[in-house]
């Protein structure tokens, strides 16, 4: 039998695993997952954001996945985009640099600014 | 359990099921796992999401795109393209209906965009064979509130207080059904459910069954701590097999998490709930019938009173909730009873769900709130009649139910303002008829109907219907007599007066409103010996015009009667009394020379 504090723990996990079917609204991160981006390695680096998410119980993230955006020698490229709309462009994307965008931008807030298209240009 | 990406959920509605949506969940499997995508991507089994008519439906998330009609060979290119490379499949997305932003997609689609989904929240969202899923979106709450904050009374004073009203037929007010109960003093008492859908066209509750058991569950529970019950019973067709297996798997759940049985919830509360299979009987779904099958006699109905609240199952005080019903009380208690009455008109409270059918382009299932128009059900959700073709009529409420003409397009739906009108809200049976549906032909279906489903006990309802239906048959066929609308209206007067049950006292209805409404074609099949709408098939003739006739000879061959004759530069003509009328030539004709009169 359960107790009603059970039940509400298995509420909170539950939802947890399926919140993505109800949040339109929260942070999108959009993994570029054409020939281009897999060949540079862009799975393990959407799923190094998957685990980051799960492991860290963040509500409202959802990851997808997109095509080539264009900029294929800067593959792996990852974008962000929160409730806004507002859009950050991480290039050169790898699993620990993934893990870094989890915990400095999506969980903090502070753009990884030096992961950005715009460092990389300059 | 582990984090994945990205959901597919496809349709295991019976709709769905039977258009292969099971092997697309297979297929979806294998090649999710033969392209290293099964630790990423789940795929989920729900139940219907209403567009019935656009299935078989998978949902894929966080995307939130919904692909329709899809097939078996389809399910390849939505992996790798959609699951791998994340490009949705644009040509198999819900027609121009879908949004351009897709990431909004499901609340794009105007079908559901209208509507307000509260008995069918959970429909098409949740696996309904996962009760941990159910409980995410806040199921056994309601439960929890009931049992650990409110008393008895509190819950029917809320159920009194939203103004819910039964969704099976009569709307009666549920929270005042309650009380009857539980004013009794018993040992026993029962809470039953209505699980025997028996409309012609009507598939909301087993939608509800098949995509949400354990609301119903949930509902009953709450029910039985209500009027002092620690027993249920649901009383389902056979015929529903998916539904009777995914209520077995939910109440097997539900037992195990302790929601069901001794103690629940550490309370005290008691209840438990067992299944019983009807055989698909109409006259089951009345409540003294149903009760008496639940027994294990023959489904026949008595008379009342006393009414089942004081003397029901075995003789004991019970109460008898139609599904939809149910399916509506854990969210009131949840979200409170002035939410909920703050939906719909003024005595008609909440919203209703309706199985759409017949001539209309979106078949399927909608939930609005009451007072919407059934002009707007018709044409903005229900998306319009097919081939552009002139709405004639709604028959709503099934075969006890009446029907809707044009002229009352705009009735706002609720339970007073259809009963003013000769129709009713049923259990939500709508089906359209366009311009091509002989209304006297339609009378003569519902009848044919009541008329087999007539349990026999009582002589209007087993002699009455079957006479009203040999003088439509005598109509149709072209043999009708001045008198005959009147005696129909005569049985129909009497009928509804004597006879013992709701399916007696409802049977004459499809005929009177079609009377009301449109005596006139009445009076072409007895008077002219016409059918208007050129469904009788009696009564009209296939005919050549010969100013149109270019004697090409084609109608002749397409005969199958070989009735039809002519020569070069004689029109050609049709033999009638050898004619079958099955049109093969007015099909073929390439002048448009043959018609239908």
């Amino acid at each position: 039998m359960k107790s009603i504090a059970e039940l509400e723990e298995i509420r909170r996990k539950t939802l947890e695993k399926i919140s993505l079917r109800t949040s339109a609204d929260g942070i999108r991160i959009v993994v570029g997952m054409a020939t281009c981006g897999i060949a540079a390695g862009a799975r393990p680096v959407m799923n190094a954001f998957v685990e980051e998410i799960d492991k860290r119980n963040l509500k409202n993230v959802t990851v997808s996945m997109t095509g080539c955006i264009g900029v294929c020698k800067l593959e792996p490229v990852v974008e962000v985009i929160d409730k806004n709309g507002n859009k950050v462009t991480y290039v050169k994307m790898t699993a620990e640099k993934a893990a870094r965008v989890v915990v400095e931008h999506i969980v903090n807030g502070n753009v990884c600014l030096d992961l950005t298209i715009g460092a990389e240009q300059r | 359990m582990h984090l994945y990406r990205a959901h597919v959920l496809v349709c295991a509605g019976t709709g769905c099921t039977s258009s292969n949506s099971l092997k697309i969940m297979g297929e979806m499997e294998a090649l999710l796992s033969s392209n290293n995508l099964d630790k990423e991507v789940q795929v989920v089994k729900t139940g219907c999401f209403g567009l019935c008519a656009e299935g078989p439906i998978v949902v894929v998330y966080p995307e939130g795109a919904m692909y329709t009609r899809v097939e078996v060979s389809d399910v390849k290119e939505i992996v790798e393209e959609h699951l791998l490379k994340g490009r949705i499949v644009k040509r198999l997305l819900a027609g121009d209906k879908v949004a351009e932003d897709i990431s909004k997609s499901l609340d794009g689609v105007e079908f559901f965009t209208r509507q307000t989904r509260i008995a069918l929240r959970n429909c098409g969202r949740i696996n309904p064979e996962n009760i941990d899923e159910y409980i995410a979106f806040d199921g056994y709450k309601a439960l929890e509130r009931v049992l650990t904050e409110m008393t008895p009374e509190r819950v029917i004073d809320t159920m009194k207080q939203s103004g819910l009203r039964g969704r099976g037929g009569a709307g009666f007010p549920t929270g005042m059904k309650w009380s009857f109960a539980a004013q009794q003093v018993n040992d026993i008492k029962y809470v039953c459910c209505n699980a025997d859908e028996g409309d012609p066209g009507a598939f909301m509750d087993r939608s509800v069954l098949e995509g949400d058991p354990h609301s119903l569950i949930e509902a009953m529970a709450i029910a039985g701590f209500a009027i002092g019950s620690s027993q249920g019973f649901i009383y389902v067709r056979a015929e529903y097999p998916i539904a009777v297996k995914r209520l077995q798997i939910a109440i097997e759940q539900a037992k195990e998490y302790g929601l069901l049985g001794d103690n629940i919830l550490g309370t005290g509360f008691k209840f438990d709930l067992e299944l019983r299979l009807g055989a698909g009987a109409f006259v089951c779904g009345e409540e003294t019938a149903l009760m008496t099958s639940i027994e294990g006699h023959r489904g026949e109905p008595r008379p009342r009173p006393p009414f089942p609240a004081v003397k029901g199952l075995w003789q004991k005080p019970s109460i008898l909730n139609n599904v939809e019903t149910y399916a509506n009380i854990p969210v009131i208690i949840l979200k409170g009873a002035e939410w909920f009455s703050g939906i719909g008109t003024e005595k008609s409270k909440g919203t209703k769900v309706f199985a759409l059918g017949g001539k209309i382009n979106n078949t399927g299932l909608v939930e609005v709130p009451m007072g919407t128009t059934l002009r707007e059900v018709v044409y903005d959700i229900g998306g319009g009649i097919p081939k552009g073709k002139a709405f004639k009529a709604a028959q709503m409420g099934g075969p006890s139910g009446g029907c809707v003409p044009v002229q009352h397009l705009d009735v706002h739906i609720d339970y007073d303002s259809l009963i003013s009108i000769g129709a009713m809200m049923g259990s939500g049976g709508l089906i359209v008829m366009d311009e091509d549906t002989c209304m006297v032909d339609i009378a003569k279906f519902f009848l044919e109907f009541t008329v087999d489903e007539s349990c026999g006990k009582c002589p209007p309802c087993r002699i009455g219907t079957k006479r009203m239906l040999e003088i439509l048959t005598k109509i149709t066929e072209g043999k009708g007599e001045e008198g005959d609308i009147e005696k129909l209206e005569e049985l129909a007067k009497n009928i509804k007066t004597s006879a013992l049950c709701g399916l007696g006292q409802t049977a004459p209805n499809p005929v009177l409103s079609t009377i009301r409404y449109f005596r006139d074609e009445y009076e072409a099949h007895i008077y002219e010996k016409r059918c208007t709408a050129g469904v009788c098939k009696s009564m009209m003739k296939y005919v050549v015009d010969p100013s149109k006739c270019k004697s090409c000879g084609l109608c002749a061959k397409a005969c199958p009667m070989n009735c039809i004759s002519g020569e070069k530069k004689v029109p050609y003509v049709i033999e009638q009394d050898k004619c079958a009328k099955c049109g093969a030539c007015m099909e073929k004709c390439p002048f448009k020379a043959i018609s239908k009169i």
